[in-house]
């Protein structure tokens, strides 16, 4: 591609070139930068400012009053508790019994276990909430963390199973064949050879199934209660019919989602590797 | 198309025989001792997806409403569904939303991967940034966006007026609505496009182009005769992808308009989730997803299909 691009001389045409370039590479981040960057001033500025025309860009002076705000009026920490717990609860599951389940996947070479996963991928979260809700309502657990979690495992599993397929499909076999010969059981040569060397996979799937379990919030609005709900949902529940002030809805929709922006930003290199092929999204 | 910087790009050789022998030179059952890792695994999404599918597939064919009796009702369901003006219009709207909500990222997440594809100051950083509306939660910047398409004080409006344009309702009008939608699926998920055509360039050999170069291609004709060809698959599983994901959109409808001004963003989904959850009408829903799932698995299909030919041309 570099041939396109020509050399560093600066022609005219070149220069023209160059300026065109950084001019797509602007088009194309600017919508981001000003979704978030709003999102930002929104929830700095007091409601005068927020509701003024023109608008208000620059919060002047900040205040962090709609932060207070968000934290004083409602049980923040409680429903940032109950997101780790589920989310946290789902994603540990999720690799207790996807890594292993990978492994087999691409060792048996069982094709029909693989497309049975990736259908389960593609499946709408929505379609799993009638009956999962109708089995927690028998159950009694209706409004629990756990049935939550439960119902979380059908994010997190796929995504995990799925990469971890990949991850141990792309590690030759050759190493464990001679641990097979030499006297070791399936589960050592799994534990103490493939295992280690897909750990990059585990850690892929793990931020993958996090974040997408994370930002989930049909399934929280649906089975979770006044007090097990997860972040997302109480954003949408309590903040949106309690509280039409702009500031403090966008403090706490900025709270939401930093945990899987800062994740973005520090693990970009593992989100890029297992999504520009896997092509994965949340339920 | 070489698949090593794609980790996930799965179910790779798993018709390819195995060579290894045991010592006493039997070949080998590598399946029958593996499957033992995928049981716990089997188990869960046994009871967490496969017997949701099975349930809802009963549930479809029941008159079944909550706090009411259940009969068997057949087809019944599906009969009033098809008969259904209200399931009428939610099957176009997605129509309307799926394909807008496809090509528009879709080319525009193509152009976007052909420009991360080269080396320019601050790359990492800026395909970070461009990356970020597909991470975060849709929740959280659905209400954001609500609030900028506010009509009044919204500041979409306001910089729609500096470049002397009037106001627009957004999703205040049932005329605008499902674009003002698709602007916002667009904006969140171009990035998938990109990452998986932007994987597909990483891939791509280099000698074509030195031999276009010397018989002097120009940059138009190298893409389009050679990059173009060789990102097809890729392209093709983008579109797939997204097409999935575009009929399952439903946290950004749900938040910004609900389905609404009147009915006029009801998708599928916001109409199954409605039937299910405001009427209580269980078989009804039941009978969506049914027709829902028999889409996706339809398209999942056609994904590994396209997948396995993307691998055979290579």
């Amino acid at each position: 591609m570099s041939a396109i691009v020509g050399s560093n001389r600066l022609t005219p045409r070149n220069i023209l070139a160059k300026a065109g370039f950084a001019l797509s590479v602007f088009v194309l981040v600017s919508p981001a930068v000003l979704v978030f960057l709003w999102m930002l001033s929104l929830s700095f500025k007091n409601e005068v400012d927020n509701t003024a025309w023109p608008p208000v860009f620059i919060p002047s002076p900040p205040t962090l009053a709609n932060y207070v705000d968000v934290f004083a009026r409602n049980n923040f920490l409680l429903y940032l508790w109950n997101s780790i717990l589920v989310t946290g609860g789902a994603v540990l599951i999720g690799l207790l019994v996807g890594v292993p389940a990978g492994y087999g996947i691409a060792r048996s070479k069982s094709a029909k276990f693989a497309i049975l996963i990736l259908i389960a991928r593609m499946t709408p979260a929505l379609s799993y909430l009638i009956p999962l809700f109708m089995a927690f309502q028998w159950l009694g657990l209706v409004g629990t963390i756990p049935a939550l979690m439960i119902t979380h495992l059908v994010i997190t599993i796929p995504i995990i199973v799925w990469i971890m397929i990949g991850y141990f499909e792309n590690i030759p076999t050759e190493l464990e064949d001679a641990a097979l010969v030499d006297g070791c059981s399936t589960w050592q040569s799994f534990r103490y050879i493939a295992f280690p060397l897909a750990k990059p996979g585990l850690v892929v799937g793990g931020i993958l199934a996090f974040i997408f379990s994370w930002n989930n919030f049909i399934f929280s609005v649906v089975l979770g209660g006044k007090q097990t709900r997860t972040l997302p949902a109480a954003v949408y529940n309590v903040l949106t019919f309690e509280q039409i002030s702009w500031g403090p809805l966008a403090a706490a929709a900025l709270l939401v989602t930093l945990p899987v922006l800062l994740l973005t930003v520090m693990a970009q290199r593992q989100i890029v590797a297992g999504l520009s092929a896997g092509g994965l999204k949340d339920g | 198309m070489s698949q090593t910087t794609a980790p996930a790009a799965v179910p790779r050789d798993l018709a390819a025989p195995r060579a290894a022998t045991t010592p006493s030179g039997k070949p080998h059952d590598f399946s029958r001792k593996y499957w033992v890792f995928a049981v716990p695994a089997a188990v869960v999404i046994g009871a967490v997806i496969v017997f949701p599918w099975l349930f809802t597939v009963f549930m479809s064919v029941q008159d079944w409403k909550v706090g009411g009796g259940i009969d068997y009702v057949g087809m019944e369901n599906f009969r009033q569904l098809m008969a259904d003006t209200r399931f009428q219009e939610a099957m176009w709207h997605t129509l309307y939303f799926t394909v807008l909500g496809v090509a528009l990222p879709v080319v525009l997440g193509t152009a976007a991967a052909l420009v991360f594809h080269r080396e320019f100051p601050f790359r990492g950083f800026l395909r970070t940034v461009f990356v970020m509306p597909m991470m975060a939660t849709p929740v959280a910047v659905s209400l954001v966006w609500k609030m900028m398409f506010h009509p009044q004080l919204g500041v979409l409006n306001y910089l729609l007026s500096l470049v002397g344009i009037g106001p627009s309702e957004w999703v205040f009008n049932p005329n605008t609505v499902i674009p003002t939608l698709v602007l916002v699926e667009v904006w969140h998920w171009t990035p998938l496009v990109m990452l998986i055509v932007l994987g597909g360039l990483a891939g791509l050999p280099k000698e074509p182009y030195e031999s276009a170069v010397i018989d002097g291609a120009n940059g138009w004709h190298m893409f389009r005769y050679i990059t173009l060809p060789l990102l097809w698959p890729f392209i093709m599983i983008a579109l797939i992808i997204r097409t999935i994901d575009a009929l399952k959109a439903f946290d950004i409808i749900f938040v910004i308009s609900e389905g609404g001004p009147g009915t006029a963003s009801e998708t599928m989904n916001i109409f199954l989730y409605l039937q299910a959850f405001q009427f209580y009408k269980i078989g009804y829903a039941s009978a969506v997803v049914v027709i829902f799932f028999g889409i996706v698995v339809a398209l999942s299909l056609l994904l590994l299909y396209t997948r396995q030919k993307s691998k055979w041309n290579a």
